[in-house]
């Protein structure tokens, strides 16, 4: 089963701290891919983070392409990183690996969030669309403050094919995952986490209803629900529809993911609203065994998971320091000083939440209502 | 020379030209005549031929020859005395000595259109052979990274919605501070949706069934609810229901149909008044899989004293309703007006949705409900369905298969991102050679929300006798043996209610059982797997393409 590594931090903090998390999980995954995502970037990023990042992987003749694309659709690149790739045996490396930042088009200057956000989805599916079929381009995310890496491998050996500790890359945010293969195909696009506007999470586990959630999504009309290489992409898409598209607040992704019973629903003072989602949303129920890990655009950071998940994941830190992991020597590994006994394993009904800059821990209970454990 | 008149029996039949033919044994048969009492179509008689016996008695053989008259049972020629295959006689022979035999060369299809009346008859589609249903199979078995679930131990939720459910981008909640609460200010009508097990009984009426059979389905499908918890529920058919169960609280578990006869609503909506519970939903049938294009028929020898009471109608007279709702201008007119009418009538308490037979124009239906805002599902019922009276060319050939019609229509609805809009109920052949739970869930998995039978329950709970050969199949005549389709009291109180309600119990409850072992082992239990097609799959590859499910071998 997939490894997740999460860390949300009040400083900045090296992806590295998330690889050797995952590298004493390493039992859990077979080393058939990683995918890092980082948010509220630091280094060299820290002044641009109002310029939306472009990460992903190109050939030459890919680069071109891209290139021609965006300036042609105004996008002025402002500044790039690259990671010094060393060959590591195994890994199989490709042309460029890349974070540009870019320039709105001046015409989309002044434009909204929410328009600026629809042109960024729309370049990010153009250019995945034009090197879908020879692979010459491959991009995972176009957003502000936020970097993608995704590559085939074992995380450790990509930790150093791309030389990350002694990259400048920081973050308060990070979320890695070890990926063990499952019946989807070993594809990039298949690497958690995943990331649409904003919105991002990895997850372990088989989702056993992903084709009727996945045609459901893809119903929507949103021409961000494409893709589904792996089954856990519409985790992050439900996650998108329910904040995103439908403004509910975060908690209410666990009452759409795991809806309660009918008989638990009439002890919620929101009972006559979350009776109708139930049914409205039936096809976002997941039927797990899953356990979602996910950040927000404010930068707070979650842990769910369905009532089938045998061994949950756990929740663990210090103030200004608190990390997601799928397994507790993960979280070890990553903040050995933190109080075990206030480690936090959440059950069928619970969503743990991490605050900002981790200065806060709460979890909801879909029954009792929330819990500060840890501010 | 024999004289012509002798030798000419041509204007007879042999017995090789009928379905089944009487095996009698005259060594066992202690001449009862129990047989020839309880045979329905009056296909076995008692006669007496003369016989020449050798025998020899004494120590020496003396073979002599002896003359005697001895009482036989013969089966009768008559083409309208056809033997049914029902073997009631061979139910009730002490010794074993009587029991009828398929003929597969038959010919009785030549011959049964005595008086230019072709057959009818009440049944199912005689195709004995394995449905498209039966020929999908489980294989998305959950293994390590999703463990399968303990189908004996693990909660499990097998339970649908029928009813309109509103796009939730409609619904009247809106967001405040850290909660989503119904935004009391709105106008938005939210249309009802009941909670119901998703396989239900469908729609067989008081007149086509007998009152002992209906009392014990109602009886089953009540101590379901009100003992087990498992909300099933079950559909009048045309013909209205007991006037003390239309004004008891246990109305909830049942569907009131109203088809074009509009039998029996007289007496429902004098009823009205005093109902103190909301039906679990109305159906308006426009039409039945068994036989499309056809309305209802209750043949006279049926309608006694207690249907004429029910339905509001003379006794012994013909009761067809015509093929469509005669009152409307078209299927869109009619669909709307009666939809509104019926959910008028409840105070839009009350899910209202049509079934139709299965048709390739089913779409065409299905996009009219789509627009439909007081529209509440649609039943969809295939040509294995079954019936209690119709033209043997409309059973046999009339009608489409439920798989893919089923499937064509949910995918439209995936196409139009409203699959969650409009439950789809599938009917049809379900459990056709007793697989009802496999059958269900494929029929979920094509994309069904619920499930409705009727033949499988017959024959679970009363020991119906039909079968795809023309076993039986009598329905139409009042002379059912086992007294489930009959208003004959003589016949009809061969059937214990009590027995047909425990075995509706114990069939509903098996069946839950063996729902938990499909869903289970698919890691499937929080939420009915609608339209989980990549779990399916056919040894059929125009059967994978057909239904766009994959292909195993």
């Amino acid at each position: 089963m997939c490894r997740l590594s999460a860390i949300s931090s009040t400083d900045y903090i090296s992806p590295v701290e998330n690889i050797m998390a995952l590298e004493t999980m390493k039992e859990g995954h077979d080393g058939s891919g990683m995918g890092l995502v980082l948010k509220d970037l630091g280094g060299e990023f820290e002044e641009l983070k109002d310029y939306p990042i472009l990460s992903g992987i190109c050939s030459r003749q890919g680069l071109v392409t891209l290139d021609n694309y965006l300036n042609g659709e105004g996008f002025k690149l402002r500044h790039t990183w690259s990671p010094r790739v060393s060959p590591v045996r195994g890994i199989k490396a490709r042309e460029y690996y890349f974070a540009r930042v870019y320039e709105y088009p001046p015409q989309f200057a002044d434009a909204s969030k929410e328009v600026k956000e629809e042109l960024l989805l729309k370049a990010r599916i153009a250019l995945r669309m034009m090197g879908q079929e020879d692979e010459s381009i491959i991009v995972f995310s176009f957003y502000p403050d936020v970097i993608t890496l995704k590559e085939v491998g074992d995380p450790l050996q990509l930790c150093e094919f791309f030389n990350l500790d002694t990259a400048t890359l920081r973050a308060r945010i990070i979320f890695a995952q070890g990926r063990q293969n499952t019946n989807y195909a070993i594809n990039l696009y298949a690497c958690h986490p995943f990331f649409i506007q904003g919105y991002g999470s990895m997850t372990n586990g088989e989702n056993t209803a992903f084709v009727p959630i996945r045609e459901y999504l893809k119903s929507r009309g949103f021409p961000g629900y494409i893709g589904y290489n792996s089954d856990s992409e519409v985790f992050t898409h439900i996650l998108h529809y329910v904040c995103k598209t439908l403004h509910y607040p975060l908690k209410y992704y666990k009452d759409v993911i795991t809806p309660l019973k009918s008989s638990e629903i009439e002890g919620r003072a929101d009972r006559d609203a979350i009776r109708l989602l139930k049914q409205s949303l039936r096809y976002l129920c997941i039927d797990g065994p899953n356990c979602v890990i996910g950040f927000t655009p404010d930068g707070s950071c979650f842990m769910v998971q369905d009532a089938k998940k045998l061994r949950p994941g756990v929740v663990g830190g210090v103030r200004g320091k608190v990390a997601l992991m799928s397994e507790e020597c993960g979280l070890n590994r990553s903040i050995p000083q933190r109080a075990c006994d206030k480690d936090i394993f959440p059950m069928k009904y619970d969503m743990v939440v991490v605050s900002p800059g981790a200065q806060e821990v709460k979890v909801w209970n879909q029954l009792q209502g929330w819990t500060t454990i840890m501010n | 020379m024999e004289p012509a008149s002798r030798l000419d029996n041509n204007h007879e039949l042999t017995l090789r030209e009928f379905p089944y033919i009487i095996r009698w044994r005259q060594d066992r048969c202690k001449r009862c005549g129990r047989c020839t009492a309880v045979c329905p179509m009056f296909a076995i008689y008692p006669t007496v031929i003369a016989h020449r016996v050798v025998q020899s008695i004494g120590p020496i053989p003396t073979p002599s020859s002896e003359r005697r008259v001895v009482t036989v049972i013969k089966q009768s020629t008559a083409i309208n005395n056809y033997c049914t295959g029902c073997a009631t006689c061979s139910l009730v022979c002490p010794n074993e000595a009587i029991e009828p035999e398929f003929n597969p060369n038959h010919k009785f299809l030549f011959y049964k259109n005595t008086g230019g009346s072709p057959h009818t008859r009440g049944g199912r589609r005689n195709d004995p052979s394995i449905s498209t249903l039966d020929k999908l199979k489980f294989t998305r078995i959950s293994m390590l990274t999703d463990p399968a679930l303990d189908a004996g131990r693990h909660e499990f939720r097998i339970r649908t919605y029928l009813g309109r459910i509103l796009p939730v981008e409609e619904l009247p909640v809106r967001v405040e501070g850290d909660d989503v609460m119904m935004d009391t200010q709105s106008a938005t009508f939210i249309p009802p949706v009941r909670e119901i097990y998703p396989v239900m009984i469908g729609s067989m009426s008081v007149g086509a069934l007998s009152p002992t059979m209906w009392e014990g389905l109602a009886m089953g499908v009540t101590y379901l609810n009100e003992v087990e918890g498992m909300p099933v529920v079950m559909c009048s058919g045309e013909g209205g229901m007991p006037l003390r169960l239309l004004k008891s609280r246990f109305i909830k578990y049942f569907i009131p149909q109203i088809a074009s006869g509009y039998f029996g609503w007289d007496e429902i909506i004098r009823a009205l008044p005093d109902m103190v519970d909301d039906p679990c939903a109305i159906e308006i049938k426009y039409g039945q899989g068994a036989k499309p294009g056809d309305g209802g028929l209750l043949m006279a020898h049926k309608v006694l004293k207690l249907i004429s009471e029910i339905r509001g109608v003379p006794q012994g007279v013909d009761l067809p309703s015509p093929p469509t709702h005669q009152t409307k201008y078209s299927i869109e007119e009619a669909v709307a007006k009666m939809i509104q009418s019926m959910s008028l009538a409840w105070g839009f308490r009350v899910p209202v949705y049509p079934k139709i037979s299965g048709t390739r124009t089913a779409k065409a239906v299905l996009n009219n409900l789509v627009r439909n805002p007081y529209a509440a599902a649609l039943s969809i019922d295939g040509e294995d369905g079954g019936t209690g009276a119709a033209y043997n060319v409309s059973m046999d050939k009339m009608g489409h298969p439920i798989a893919s019609n089923l499937r064509e229509c949910y995918l439209d609805l995936v196409k139009q991102g409203k699959q969650n809009e409009l439950p789809l109920i599938a009917a049809g052949g379900v459990g056709k050679r007793g697989n009802l739970a496999a059958n269900v869930a494929a029929l979920i998995m094509l994309g069904a929300s619920a499930v409705s039978i009727g033949k499988y329950i017959m024959q679970s709970a009363a020991g119906c006798f039909g079968d795809e050969n023309n076993r039986c199949n009598v329905c139409n005549l009042g002379r059912c043996p086992r007294g489930i389709t009959t208003q004959e009291p003589k016949l009809y109180r061969r059937l214990d209610p009590d027995k047909v309600a425990e075995r509706v119990v114990e069939v509903f409850k098996a069946l839950d059982v063996e729902l938990k072992k499909i869903f289970a082992p698919m890691g499937r239990s929080t939420e009915l797997p609608i339209g989980m097609s990549d779990a399916i799959s056919s040894g059929d590859p125009a059967i994978s393409q057909r239904l766009d499910i994959s292909y195993v071998c």
